[in-house]
């Protein structure tokens, strides 16, 4: 019996309801947290720390540049793993988990590009360069693209999560692979007049701003992927009788605020 | 007999492509048309047909096989003879396997043949055939297997082709990188079966995952 109730949270984080519910709650707390975090992190980082001895001041986008990149990675893995439990579990919850981390995936690994072609101009002379790690970076755009893609592609909403999430799954494998023989590749083809690996030891004054934009762009991840999950939930459930009784919640507020 | 599934489908298959002559072809003409285009688009010169042809031959191959694997499931599914398929007792994983082994036989395995023809035209320095041909036998069965995943995803929609390009380009491309890497290490005089091993193991683990990831995307088909 105590197995039994160990699980009841796991399947109430599947009612889509609870998690309307209680992400409402957590919702002002992290906007808070997110807009100061980013805040402080942009100022510290744009404004005090220390400048780069060979780059100046251009060596700054690292703070946007470097956490993007991060999450870019790790939203890959979270609408995968978000995937598989649908599948596993048929969880409604899950899946449209999996669908808003798609474009926010595909947001993030473009902003991760885009920064680093601005970067690269004052640093190398180019905006692209075939290195390993940016070719990588661009095939994880069109796995992104591709499950997008593949979710809008079906009149069904079922088998367009279903397609999608064996495509998501199938890539995770693929993923290690990839990044492995583009690296391969690379260091077989690589021009010897561009270094793009030179990442010395960062001083710890330049590092905790980049922390702290670290922990930001999580913090902002996160929101994100829960608003994108709450627009996702009212649209999939507005026959359900819980969202009609907010919808004219709402509308009754807004005629208040309008008599008022 | 636990692989009657295989053999029956493989045997269907290649039966349904010696009928349809033309059709099993079309990779072929396309894989030796689209050669005709790079002397046209870039130089005849031949030391710079040589610089490019390891790259351009397996690039068009991967096309060829691409194109030809939206065919893959397509027809069985209008039909219905897909459903039938999908009822069948057996394990789903070993009737697909003998459809993409089908596969393979009538597009790969031509592609591997005609090869030498294409480096030639291209003046592939001579000791990078057997290489290619090598290559390219190993490599059109990891696309063929690659490729019936995004084919199996999309088989109900009705433009599915393009979107299957899409799905399936990114996932190839380890496959190109090893498989010119064998013709391109073949042609600077170094030895070749390094990067065939890899690919070979690639292989190795797309028999062995691919189609269960088929199956699956088959039985969301039948459930819709």
């Amino acid at each position: 019996m105590a197995s039994n109730r160990d699980w009841t949270w796991f399947y109430r984080l599947g009612s889509p309801r609870w998690f309307y519910e209680t992400t409402g709650r957590w919702l002002p707390w992290l906007w808070t947290l997110t807009l100061l975090l980013l805040t402080a992190g942009l100022v510290w980082g744009l404004g005090y720390a220390p400048q780069d001895a060979k780059q100046g001041n251009s060596f700054r986008i690292i703070y946007l540049h470097v956490p993007v990149s991060f999450l870019a990675l790790a939203g890959y893995y979270l609408m995968a793993i978000a995937g598989a439990i649908g599948l596993i579990w048929k969880m409604k919850l899950s899946y449209m988990v999996m669908k808003s981390a798609a474009p926010i995936g595909a947001a993030l690994t473009f902003l991760a590009l885009f920064t680093g072609a601005v970067w690269g101009k004052p640093t190398w002379g180019t905006y692209w360069v075939w290195d390993a790690r940016i070719t990588s970076m661009l095939i994880l755009l069109f796995l992104y693209l591709g499950v997008l893609a593949l979710q809008y592609a079906f009149h069904s909403q079922e088998s367009g999560n279903k397609a999608s999430a064996i495509l998501a799954l199938v890539g995770t494998v693929n993923i290690p692979i990839i990044y492995k023989s583009v690296d391969w590749w690379y260091t077989l083809h690589q021009p010897a007049t561009i270094k793009l690996t030179s990442a010395p030891s960062m001083h710890i004054d330049m590092f905790q701003p980049l922390l702290m934009m670290i922990i930001a762009l999580y913090c902002f991840y996160a929101l994100a992927l829960i608003l994108f999950t709450r627009a996702e939930i009212l649209q999939r459930e507005r026959k359900a009788a819980w969202v009609c009784e907010l919808a004219l919640q709402a509308d009754k507020d807004s005629a208040g605020e309008a008599e008022e | 007999m636990s692989n009657i599934g295989f053999t029956a489908y493989l045997k269907r298959d290649l039966l349904l492509s010696y009928r349809r002559l033309g059709e099993a072809a079309s990779p072929l003409m396309f894989f030796l048309l689209v050669s005709i285009l790079i002397p046209l688009g870039v130089s005849p010169d031949p030391g710079r047909l040589a610089e490019l042809a390891p790259g351009m031959i397996w690039v068009m191959a991967l096309l060829a096989t691409l194109l030809s694997t939206e065919g893959l499931f397509a027809t069985d599914h209008q039909d219905g003879s897909l459903e039938q398929m999908l009822i069948a007792p057996q394990l789903l994983a070993l009737p697909v396997l003998g459809k993409v082994t089908a596969h393979w036989l009538v597009t790969g395995l031509p592609l591997t043949m005609v090869s030498p023809l294409i480096g030639l035209m291209l003046s592939l320095p001579p000791v990078a055939m057997v290489p290619m041909m090598a290559s390219l036998a190993v490599g059109t069965a990891c696309l063929s297997l690659i490729g019936a995943v995004g084919a199996a995803l999309t088989v109900s929609l009705r433009k599915g082709g393009l979107l299957l390009s899409i799905l399936v380009i990114p996932l190839y491309i380890p496959v190109i990188i090893f498989g010119s890497a064998a013709v391109q290490t073949a042609v600077d005089g170094f030895n070749w079966l390094g990067p065939l091993a890899i690919l070979a193991a690639m292989l190795c683990a797309a028999i062995a995952l691919c189609p269960l990831a088929i199956a699956g995307a088959l039985r969301l088909v039948s459930s819709n």
